[in-house]
């Protein structure tokens, strides 16, 4: 009897820890669309293109035998230099946000398929990763568990904390103000368009980046791995966000990160009740359109700009 | 001082709406100079602002401030000298954000938005002495989100916020329309207050025939395009609402309303 019970508790803890870690890989990601929805409030398509061209980069140099640290920092430059060119497609040739975002996204496809020399899919299991390394794998018997959650933690809550600080700066306050009421910006005589690419800039590094270390964790780059990253991470913010606006203490920051962690919990029980991998973007779609419906959160918005 | 050279603007160029407002329009205001704008709508008052703070392209013509031409200069980059507070409380502040930081925005204007903090604390007391003189109690609400404020509360920060860098020119688009009486009141005499504490060149379009006459030491009626009125000095001492009502009907019945 106990030990089914201890059986049960366990195979929980596993489920957990699985759904933990994909929501911490996925939280650096959900913090850069919180930066263009929820900041900016550009619903911002290029992450589509920008998550696996992180991991397309880092899958690729990894192989080439660069240092997996090495490989993140490139990402999020990488990833940057994309969300500059969807900023400068939006602001200098005013082609709608939604539609900037689609263009990088498409092009981006290409792309990363010529990053990778047209391979949709670069293993790099045997490889040294930021997981996967002799430090880590020297560390004691009893911790190695974990040892996966506690490096995402590591990076996850450094790159919270950029974010945080980096909205409490002047030019953090512009941007929190472009998403807010533009003409305050062109009041303040500032180009809000310069203020926009800044903002698509640094989601997109953070999106790359992201990537980058979900090619780490799972070892290897599929060209596939970008379809719905953007909805993934609009579920993480408005789950997050919504579950935790009565909680006044906790940043947005952080409830964007625990939205992450959540909805892969959602994901995780789900597949544990029978539901197919394949299922899963219809799950997203659906569970996404209720919340949305539920938050009413865009419209809202709309309201208290006019 | 602010010139508006020859211009020419047209709406909707090359179809069936074609419509001519301005047809070498000039109108230039001296510095130091408080101009009320009436006129009824579609005259061109709001229009004639958003030609001088570069919001909407002119066809032909010039502007010059101070005697440089800034004719294609950006929008973004005119608003350097200038203030504007607009019809709408919500469109001078930032709702999202709290009263304090959006003092701190308005605080930085003109000076490089980098990564320093963005607000200083030393200036904090200096804030709350500024809302306290608006006699709003906003002095104590530092945390709160403006957008959670009223609309007189939010068209005096808006005010506050565009006076407290050093600007020469303010311009006021209607900026009491959507206030009560009261309110309304209180933002005209807060206006009036800067206006003269700070020495800026201001244009103030109005309904108010009252407010129009009663501020500033120069009005301007407008209409299709041209000005109709141009009262300063003596002149405009003497000028009574009733006047202004005259010469309202006068263009109604040419009209044929």
């Amino acid at each position: 009897m106990l030990e089914s019970i201890l059986a049960v508790l366990e195979t929980i803890l596993v489920i957990f820890i699985g759904a933990l870690e994909e929501g911490l890989v996925y939280a650096v990601m959900a913090l850069g669309v919180y930066i263009t929805y929820k900041i900016l409030d550009f619903p911002d398509l290029s992450v589509d293109g920008t998550f696996p061209l992180g991991a397309a980069v880092t899958a690729t140099l990894i192989t080439k035998g660069v240092s997996p640290i090495l490989t993140l920092l490139i990402s999020f430059v990488i990833g940057a230099f994309a969300g500059m060119l969807t900023g400068i497609i939006h602001v200098k040739f005013k082609i709608r946000d939604l539609l900037a975002g689609i263009i990088m996204m498409t092009a981006l496809y290409t792309i990363n398929l010529r990053i990778t020399g047209g391979k949709s899919n670069v293993p790099i299991f045997m490889q040294k990763t930021i997981f996967n390394n002799s430090f880590l794998n020297g560390m004691p018997e009893e911790v190695q568990p974990y040892l996966v959650s506690i490096v995402l933690f590591f990076i996850v809550l450094l790159m919270k904390l950029l974010l945080d600080l980096y909205l409490k700066t002047k030019s953090g306050y512009l941007l929190r103000a472009v998403g807010d009421n533009e003409m305050v910006v062109t009041a303040l005589a500032k180009d809000k368009g310069i203020t926009k690419i800044i903002g698509l800039i640094i989601a997109n590094a953070y999106v790359a980046l992201s990537g980058s270390v979900y090619a780490q964790k799972s070892g290897y780059f599929d060209i596939y791995t970008g379809t719905g990253t953007m909805v993934m991470g609009l579920a993480s913010v408005v789950i997050g966000i919504n579950l935790l606006k009565k909680v006044s203490f906790v940043k947005a920051t952080s409830a964007v990160i625990v939205g992450s962690v959540i909805y892969k919990i959602c994901v995780a029980i789900a597949i544990y009740f029978g539901l197919e991998t394949s299922d899963l973007k219809l799950i997203t779609a659906v569970l996404f359109f209720v919340i949305l419906v539920a938050s009413n959160d865009r419209k809202r918005r709309a309201k208290s700009n006019a | 001082m602010l010139e508006l050279n020859k211009i020419t603007k047209y709406y909707n160029p090359g179809t069936v709406n074609e419509m001519c407002l301005f047809n070498d329009f000039n109108l230039s205001v001296q510095n130091g100079e408080f101009v009320s704008v009436v006129g009824s709508n579609g005259s061109g008052k709001t229009s004639m602002l958003n030609i001088l703070c570069g919001s909407i392209p002119i066809d032909k013509g010039s502007i010059h401030v101070q005697g440089s031409n800034i004719t294609n200069m950006p929008e973004f980059k005119r608003q350097r000298k200038i203030g504007r507070v607009y019809q709408n409380p919500a469109m001078g502040t930032c709702p999202n954000m709290t009263i304090l930081e959006n003092m701190s925005l308005a605080d930085n204007k003109g000076k490089a938005f980098n990564l320093g903090w963005g607000t200083n604390k030393k200036r904090i007391e200096y804030y709350r002495e500024n809302l306290r003189s608006l006699g709003l109690g906003l002095e104590d609400k530092l945390d709160v989100p403006v957008g959670s404020l009223s609309g007189g509360q939010r068209q005096a920060m808006a005010l506050l916020m565009v006076t407290m860098s050093p600007i020469e020119f303010l311009i006021l688009d209607e900026h009491t329309a959507a206030l009560d009486p009261k309110t309304a009141e209180l933002i005209m005499e807060l206006t009036d207050k800067v206006v003269k504490e700070k020495q800026l060149t201001t244009i103030m379009v109005t309904h108010n025939l009252r407010y129009a006459v009663e501020y500033g030491n120069r009005l301007l009626m407008m209409h299709q395009g041209e000005v109709i009125i141009d009262a300063s000095g003596e002149e405009k001492k003497h000028l009574r609402i009733d006047d202004l009502l005259d010469k309202f009907n006068q263009i109604s019945i040419e009209c044929g309303n």
